[in-house]
């Protein structure tokens, strides 16, 4: 909706298997992705993971050891990283040091060879748009960390860019500036209408700016959706408790929509769970769809530890019979008791269908994921 | 309880046989020289500073000083002419590349100058291997004169000092930030814009560093000078030598040392200051 403001100039972007190898370090394998022109992507995954070398092979820094980068369906692999017109924030953003804010905004223009007074032109409305333009002598030293990442962006838009590429843009700014750029750096790209791809580590930061989301793990892909449709159906144990906060339970198939969980109970899905009969699976359970309930059939036990309040919502932690913990979520208003540690509760899954089922076993995860962080 | 004075002074314990070494090796002879410097005459007849003035009003001597800074600034100008592309391969060399240059830049460090001064006279001899070269190949009709010549003593002086130059250049581009040059390229920078609108300007706290140890080292060095430039060419280091041991005038040779080192050292700081002032956001090191 958004998009309806602006035309629409980015380039479109595919990824046909692209693969890439630093000695015997396996740092990207098979990855297929395409991008529309004008949209927002978050590229989601662990440290790690891949994600640096992705957009590297994207702007041209590095030649992947296999595959195709096409821009609006051309190979460009043969393009230098100095013809491709990305514009490119870097993770510490990357600002010539030695030059005020305006050259540095100025400085793809220059090596463009444009004309003066359309450089000062350009670079004048580039600093308003992002309301820097008080201190366009300013030596990047001399600014926040904030008006740091800014100048970086309006320096990277300031070429008119076919596509825009933010590696981890907000990771060195704290908690409170982080959500209002985020905000800020979205309209932004939205306006320009160019395509962008932005890498994080923050989940949260994933949901909130990008129109699709990919998930990586370990140089794969591991599920490319809305930030809805990971949240709620999310392909793999790793994304389930890679997007939010999620609980795992690990029990066994009873009948073809049931499972019976280590915790005591038997869950009731309401859908076929496609798996035979006795297959050791886990669910994942968010803590919002978890509810104080009464002893009744499905219903599970747990031992109250401790119950935090954060803002608009409460969330208590317990932990069942079986050893696993489980959180639960809870809008504060609501006149419901709080739980007191070492209490028993029962807890009543609210909405079945939003339950994912996994065949992986939790330790087996836990330990995996262990070890790729 | 230590009291407080006991404390620092033996905290100070260590470097005393420095201090000593220091005294009795640079300030003593510093002082001696000031003295023998204000001395009238070679017969130490009296104080005055005639021999100031002698320098001053004396048009050889005034160019045989120029002369000298002036071959320091030629000698660390061709050094870091050659030092930026050797760094840049080494920058982007592996590691095997760059224990070899290593290993190459630090080899001339390894063998004295006498030996590296003499190697170049067997290069640049009449009989040498250039002009032997060059005459068996036929290029040449007879043998150029490449020593005792100015550029002969320029080439020798640079590649015998090239390790000061390479080693600061090397170690403030590695030092640079990498995403600072791919920023650039991203940006749409050609590799000749990159190095001179990023990497020069930000590597110039170390190439200015080096630019001063070889100044400082080629103003200076007396062997290879007087072996490769040969008698013809007079520099302040052979200069002082003949006033002192040749005309045995103790009291102007010493006046010359002073002026000399007073020149270089003067020119190092003011460099140094100057580079300080004027590199505004590059972090000087
Ligand atoms: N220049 C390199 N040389 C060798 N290994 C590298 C290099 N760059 C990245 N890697 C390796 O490739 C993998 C992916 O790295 P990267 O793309 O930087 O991950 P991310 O940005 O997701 O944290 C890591 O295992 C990393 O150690
Ligand atoms: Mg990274």
């Amino acid at each position: 909706m958004e998009l309806a403001l602006s035309d629409v100039r980015g380039h479109s972007l595919d990824l046909n298997g692209i693969g890439h190898a630093f000695g015997a370090t396996v740092a990207l394998d098979e990855i297929n992705l395409t991008v529309a022109a004008g949209e927002l992507i978050a590229l989601l995954g662990p440290s790690g993971c891949g994600k640096t070398t992705m957009l590297q092979i994207i702007a041209g820094f590095l030649r992947p050891s296999k595959g195709e980068v096409r821009f609006d369906g051309a190979r460009v692999e043969h393009i230098p990283a100095n013809r491709r017109r990305i514009g490119m924030v870097f993770q510490n953003y990357a600002l010539f040091p030695h030059l005020t804010v305006f050259e540095n905004v100025a400085y793809g223009l220059r090596a463009r060879k444009t004309a003066n007074a359309e450089v000062t032109a350009k670079v004048e409305q580039m600093l308003g748009l992002i309301q820097m333009a008080a201190f366009a002598r300013r030596l990047p030293g001399e600014l926040s960390g904030g008006q740091q990442q800014r100048v970086a962006l309006a320096r990277a838009l300031a070429i008119d860019p076919g596509l825009v590429l933010l590696d981890e843009p907000f990771s060195a700014l704290d908690k409170n500036l982080r959500l209002d750029m985020q905000i800020e750096i979205k309209s932004l790209l939205k306006t320009f209408g160019v395509t962008s791809i932005i890498v994080t580590h923050d989940q949260e930061e994933a949901l909130s700016m990008a129109d699709r989301i990919v998930v990586l793990n370990k140089g794969r892909i591991e599920q490319i959706d809305s930030p809805d449709a990971l949240y709620d159906r999310p392909a793999s144990l790793f994304i389930s408790s890679f997007i939010g906060h999620t609980n795992l339970l690990r029990g066994t198939v009873t009948e073809t929509d049931r499972v019976l969980l280590d915790a005591g109970p038997e869950i009731d899905l309401g859908r076929s769970v496609q798996r035979r009969r006795g297959t050791p699976v886990t669910i994942s359970v968010r803590p919002e769809n978890i509810a104080f309930g009464t002893e009744r059939p499905g219903a599970i036990p747990v031992t109250i530890r401790t119950t935090v309040p954060l803002g608009a919502v409460s969330v208590t932690e317990g932990v069942t019979t079986s050893g696993e913990a489980v959180k639960i979520s809870q809008a504060r208003a609501a006149g419901i008791a709080k739980a007191q540690a070492g209490e028993t509760a029962w807890l009543a899954i609210t909405d079945t269908s939003r339950v994912s089922i996994f065949s992986t076993p939790v330790d087996d995860f836990t330990k995996h994921q262990q070890r790729s962080v | 309880m230590v009291p407080a004075g006991t404390n620092a002074s033996r905290q100070l314990l260590p470097v005393i046989p420095l201090a000593v070494l220091f005294l009795a090796a640079f300030v003593l002879p510093l002082a001696a020289l000031v003295l023998v410097s204000l001395f009238r005459d070679p017969q130490f007849s009296g104080l005055s500073l005639v021999q100031y003035l002698r320098f001053i009003s004396d048009p050889f001597s005034l160019k045989v000083l120029s002369d000298t800074l002036w071959l320091g600034a030629e000698v660390a100008l061709a050094a870091l002419v050659l030092a930026y592309p050797l760094a840049l391969v080494y920058v982007a060399s592996g590691p095997f590349m760059r224990t070899l240059i290593t290993f190459l830049i630090m080899l001339p460090l390894l063998t004295s100058t006498v030996v590296r001064t003499f190697a170049w006279i067997v290069i640049l001899g009449r009989d040498g291997i250039i002009n032997s070269a060059m005459l068996s190949l036929g290029l040449w009709q007879a043998p150029a004169r490449l020593l005792y010549t100015w550029e002969g003593m320029v080439l020798a002086l640079t590649q015998i000092q090239l390790p000061l130059m390479a080693l600061p250049v090397i170690n403030s581009l590695l030092r640079l930030d990498g995403n600072l040059t791919r920023a650039a390229e991203g940006l749409g920078a050609s590799r000749a814009r990159i190095f001179l609108t990023v990497i020069l300007p930000l590597t110039l706290p170390g190439a200015i560093a080096g630019w001063l140890l070889v100044f400082a080292a080629a103003a200076t060095a007396f062997i290879t000078q007087t072996l490769v430039g040969g008698g013809r060419i007079i520099l302040m280091p052979s200069y002082i030598y003949q006033q002192a041991v040749g005309v045995q005038d103790w009291p102007f040779s010493a006046a010359l040392s002073l002026i000399f080192t007073l020149a270089v050292t003067g020119i190092v700081f003011a460099v140094g200051a100057l580079s300080r002032r004027y590199l505004r956001g590059v972090d000087a090191a």
